[in-house]
């Protein structure tokens, strides 16, 4: 197939992005629609130090939850880490800090830092001081809201369903959870994906990530987990 | 828990009839996700997930799962027709722009005045708030399905929350295997009673005080 944008490439060539303490984006929702051949490949190759930025730390042997199982991980920036404990024991042991982010602001940080937004301003979880601590307050019409920093980070990695050879992207049903976010908001953005096609055959109303945000695309070799519900 | 799955089901065949043909309608895990087993097929219903699903149908047969269409909690479920996929943002715009009629969830505590505790678990790790500020925050509706005492007979319904707060004021009707409580500025109005139990009864298993309806209704078993 013809690779004429240079994204097409392998896990091999993109490891050469992930080194010890690298801020790492990632895509799904309780292991849902993470990359399951980039994780492998950053644990084969013990990135440590890392700070992640998704959703959850999805379970210990699911997603990005193996990193933080296998203790990969110096700091995460989530909504919820109760599905994997080992991330609880590490947190409670003092050896992974954790900044907790409601769901729907933490996905909108995202969102922000993937186009070009400085910050967003919340009124979610204004009386819990988990939320507001330390964040600054902006009167709009009277009213106080918190101030929420946009993220993003040296690399995103996101999940797809299918590329082309420009990197466009579409996902598969609630595989796509955060990964449209996610994929914006990487300085390096690697998509794995189920399947690559030629240029022309995804429907361009279909697509839901324009190439313009993708670096590079891989192969995938698929879930290598057991789901919890298997 | 160990309340017997009747309780269960009881609770959620009440929190049921809250919800009015046509409405979008988050369902929290737990006694929350009983709910569409009590709803009557005529009510044309969008079940809503944080993930980014709306229209969100029942489990699917075993061996038929899609490990791609979970819900929020990770598990298999089916689309309903009608139904699409979103990213998380757009799912939470859904939320905090109201267009989420009634979010149905569980609670460890609720104070007199609907204040929400249901994210910390004294004495264990802290999970973190996942969706349910901005749910507890942002729907027009929040219904708390939950047992009336904990495990050790303590009241769950108190003055105020000794828990951390997941959101102040928000509750709008409370479910427990006893009765039905609206919550309104004024604190608590106990509106029904569950069969077999007494007024006497809920009166000694609540932390606080609570007006009572002028017609009470009696919920047979």
């Amino acid at each position: 197939m013809e690779n004429s944008f240079g994204k097409i490439t392998t896990l091999e060539a993109v490891m050469e992005f992930f080194h010890d303490g690298l801020t790492l984006m990632f895509g799904g929702f309780g292991g849902v629609g993470s990359p399951p051949t980039l994780i492998e490949g950053i644990l084969e190759k013990g990135i440590q130090d890392l700070t992640l930025i998704g959703n959850d730390t999805g379970f210990p042997h699911i997603g990005i939850g193996k990193l933080v199982s296998r203790g990969l991980a110096k700091k995460v920036i989530a909504s919820h880490i109760g599905s994997n404990p080992i991330a609880g024991q590490l947190m409670h042991d003092g050896r992974l800090e954790v900044e907790f982010s409601p769901q729907g602001i933490l996905a909108e940080r995202i969102r922000a830092g993937g186009v070009g937004l400085p910050a967003i301003l919340s009124d979610i979880g204004m009386d819990n001081e988990m939320v507001s601590k330390n964040k600054p307050l902006m009167a709009i019409d009277g009213k106080n809201y918190l101030v929420e920093t946009a993220l993003t980070a040296e690399v995103s990695i996101v999940y797809a369903k299918k590329a082309d050879v420009y990197g466009n992207l579409i996902y598969d049903k609630s595989a796509r959870n955060t990964n449209p976010l996610v994929a914006m908001a990487g300085d390096i953005t690697i998509a794995e994906v189920e399947e690559i096609v030629p240029m022309g055959s995804l429907e361009p109303e279909e697509i839901i990530t324009p190439g313009v945000f993708v670096d590079y695309v891989i192969p995938s070799m698929g879930v290598n987990w057991k789901w919890a519900w298997e | 828990m160990g309340m017997g799955v009747e309780f269960r089901n009881q609770m959620a065949k009440r929190a049921a009839e809250e919800i009015q043909n046509g409405m979008v309608v988050n369902l929290g895990i737990g006694i929350p996700s009983l709910v569409p087993n009590h709803l009557s097929k005529e009510k044309m219903v969008m079940f809503h997930a944080e993930n980014g699903i709306t229209g969100m149908g029942p489990s699917p047969a075993k061996g038929a799962e899609d490990e791609n269409l979970c819900n929020a909690g990770g598990f298999p479920v089916t689309l309903n027709s009608g139904g699409s996929y979103c990213d998380s943002a757009v799912a939470f715009g859904m939320i905090r722009r109201g267009r989420v009629d009634i979010t149905i969830l569980g609670s460890l505590q609720v104070s007199q005045y609907g204040d929400l505790a249901n994210w910390i678990v004294p004495g264990k790790k802290v999970p973190g708030m996942g969706g349910a500020m901005e749910l507890a925050q942002k729907a027009k509706k929040v219904i708390v399905v939950m047992n009336h005492c904990d495990k050790h007979g303590v009241p769950k319904i108190v003055p105020s929350c000794t828990l951390p707060l997941t959101s102040a004021r928000c509750v709008n009707l409370v479910v427990t295997d006893l009765a039905v409580f609206k919550v309104s500025e004024e604190g608590l109005l106990l509106t029904e009673l569950f069969a077999p139990f007494s007024l006497e009864n809920v009166v000694n298993k609540t932390g606080c005080k609570f007006k009572i309806a002028e017609t009470v209704r009696h919920i047979p078993y």
